[in-house]
């Protein structure tokens, strides 16, 4: 790096508390502040040229539709936080969408087919965990494997088929709570829930001191080999959740997921603030960070703008948040 | 760390490799042929370019996740050159070459100027070239080249597949300037210690730049060898070939985390990776299974080699 800087310190609840208000929580929460005003400023510039952009169903549509994407970013900060990352979880949501169809169509009640791919993902998560803390492989190259491994499982076990004919009631990330879409529910609370624990639990601010400085947290007490494998199984517990979102949103589910997934889980971490060298970002960056990426891909056909070029924009767009972050942090030191 | 620690690892990958050969040369009759081996080697020349630029990239400690998408951008290009702008195939060809070449200096200057992590630099340039691919092309591809084309990618030089010699040729030079010369030495300075690095006077920015730019050139070399052995250019070519060529890399030995690294384990990695895919699937295991048991074989490796290693050094 050209920067000696890791990044911001842990957000902590006394950090900066002779700054003003607003210089801390530009300090402690500059990224989310930075994608949620290009969120505020697309809604502003789409609403202008077409109207019909902020119409109830489009609203539902953004923040629902990626609403899985969110929920898996959430733990993926998590992972990304202490150091590490995960290349692995596109494939196992693939796989956990598969086992949760199979076992909806054969005739197990709902919510064992919702919550018994979850365990599932924790069990495999776990598994990773270990390779990585007790084993000491990097957690790229342990992902990395896992990756082929499951990609390769979930294609010779379904053989490309799709799996359809799922029961009504299976079907939750169709519904309503209170008249709002569950998914945009689940993403809220998970989220909030997620950022209170990571700020305010020793457990989850241990997080933030085994990513920012490992020998340290170790010489500090830290059971750093345990919390790894634990981080890696809460991972696999929000994979599996947002498995529940993603297989249950359309008619079918298909053997395949969105060609790398695992990437814009990364990228929706990354661009919202949490630091690839770990220590630093919140999951309400994340969550935020993966609501951009829908409303840039809505705002494109609201706007017209040719599909073809739709990933183009999203990547300029990536990149010009990521630009604008390092040029930020600068000033900032 | 130790020039010992290497020596094992790459013993012990070679040692896997003979041992894959002969159990997979029991399993079929047709694996062990002269003409099988070098089809092997025809379909493993696009990933191992990549791959043996990869090597120099992740010994300073960097990644570049973009070749998949610099491929199939300039795979595009190729086609948008030559039938759209109407220029002659070879020009096309070399104006492809340098706008991917383009490609990976852009990473290099986002990961030295801007001090961009080079795995968030190259997700994001990932999104942003497959996204210029997807947009230039709108999905159409372009096909009907002139048959010397296909010399490059389907043709034979000296009984032995065109493109393996440009491999040869690229294993070569990247083993000779990790192995032999002081940019060699830069780069594993760098991938080290890389404040050290620049504290010892060695230009860590032109290095970066340098290797990053190498790898969009290797990216875009291997486009233009995908486009004439399938012969036609699509826009999703390349998909999913930096995990593939990362593997390679990591099989073979080359800390993620830099400084430590050959091109000959890669190479080793690569023709273990392709025995697996091609002996196993003349045994009439599928492709599937093929990738689970590659992502058995890479953790097992590396699991091994550490295992060696830490018994080797204490």
């Amino acid at each position: 790096m050209t920067t000696s800087e890791t990044g911001r310190p842990p957000a902590g609840p006394k950090s900066g508390a002779r700054r003003g208000v607003l210089k801390r929580l530009m300090a402690d929460y500059g990224q989310e502040i930075v994608v949620f005003a290009a969120i505020l400023a697309l809604f502003v510039v789409v609403t202008a040229i077409n109207p019909r952009f902020v119409s109830a169903n489009n609203l539902t549509s953004i923040f629902s539709g990626n609403a899985y994407i969110a929920v898996a970013a959430i733990g993926m900060s998590m992972v990304i936080v202490t150091g590490n990352i995960d290349v692995s979880v596109g494939a196992l949501i693939g796989v956990l969408a598969t086992i949760s169809g199979t076992l909806a169509v054969s005739g197990y009640p709902n919510w064992v087919a919702w919550f018994f791919p979850v365990l599932v993902g924790m069990a495999v998560m776990g598994v990773q965990g270990v390779l990585v803390a007790y084993a000491r492989i990097p957690s790229i190259v342990v992902t990395l494997g896992m990756l082929s491994i499951l990609r390769g499982g979930l294609i010779s076990v379904t053989g490309g088929t799709w799996i359809s004919n799922l029961p009504a009631d299976f079907l939750i990330a169709q519904k309503r709570l209170f008249d709002i879409p569950v998914p945009l529910v689940a993403m809220v609370v998970l989220t909030l829930l997620a950022a209170a624990w990571m700020r305010y639990f020793p457990f989850g601010r241990s997080l933030y001191a085994l990513g920012g400085n490992p020998e340290a947290a170790v010489a500090t007490g830290i059971p750093a080999e345990r919390r790894i494998v634990a981080v890696f199984v809460i991972h696999g517990f929000f994979a599996g959740l947002a498995t529940i979102l993603f297989a249950t949103q359309l008619q079918v589910i298909q053997s395949t997921v969105p060609p790398n997934l695992e990437l814009t889980i990364i990228t929706a971490s990354v661009i919202g603030g949490v630091s690839i060298l770990g220590g630093s970002g919140t999951v309400i960056g994340s969550t935020l960070a993966a609501i951009l990426f829908a409303t840039i891909g809505s705002a494109l056909i609201f706007t017209n703008v040719s599909a073809y070029w739709l990933r183009a924009v999203i990547g300029l767009l990536i990149l010009a948040t990521v630009l604008a972050d390092m040029l930020r942090r600068r000033r900032t030191r | 760390m130790t020039v010992r620690s290497i020596f094992r690892h790459e013993t012990f990958l070679a040692l896997l490799l003979v041992v894959a050969l002969v159990v997979l040369s029991f399993q079929s009759d047709r694996f062990f042929t002269t003409a099988n081996l070098l089809n092997q080697g025809r379909l493993m020349t696009e990933t191992g370019l990549i791959a043996i630029a990869m090597t120099l990239v992740i010994a300073t400690g960097g990644i570049d996740l973009s070749v998949g998408s610099i491929l199939g951008l300039t795979a595009i290009l190729v086609g948008v050159f030559w039938k759209s702008l109407g220029l002659p195939l070879p020009a096309a060809i070399l104006a492809a070459l340098a706008s991917g070449t383009l490609a990976g200096f852009g990473n290099g200057i986002i990961v030295t100027r801007f001090g961009v992590p080079p795995l968030i630099a190259t997700l994001a340039t990932l999104a942003l070239y497959r996204g210029l691919a997807e947009g230039i092309s709108e999905a159409r591809s372009v096909r009907g080249y002139p048959d010397w084309f296909y010399g490059l990618g389907q043709g034979e030089v000296l009984d032995v597949p065109t493109q393996l010699w440009l491999l040869l040729a690229a294993a070569a030079t990247g083993a000779v300037i990790l192995g032999y010369t002081r940019w060699g030495r830069a780069i594993y300075a760098i991938g080290a210690n890389e404040v050290a690095a620049r504290f010892s006077g060695l230009s860590v920015e032109k290095t970066k730049i340098a290797l990053y730019t190498a790898s969009g050139f290797a990216s875009a070399l291997a486009a233009v060898i995908f486009v004439s052995r399938v012969s036609t250019t699509r826009s999703d070519m390349g998909t999913g070939i930096e995990l593939d060529a990362i593997t390679a890399v990591v099989l073979g030995g080359t800390s993620i985390f830099g400084g430590r690294g050959t091109v000959l384990g890669t190479v080793l990695g690569l023709c273990l990776i392709q025995a697996l895919k091609n002996g196993l699937s003349l045994a009439g295991v599928k492709g599937d299974g093929t990738t689970m048991l590659i992502g058995v074989v890479l953790i097992l490796a590396i699991l091994a080699s550490n295992l060696f290693e830490r018994g080797g050094t204490r």
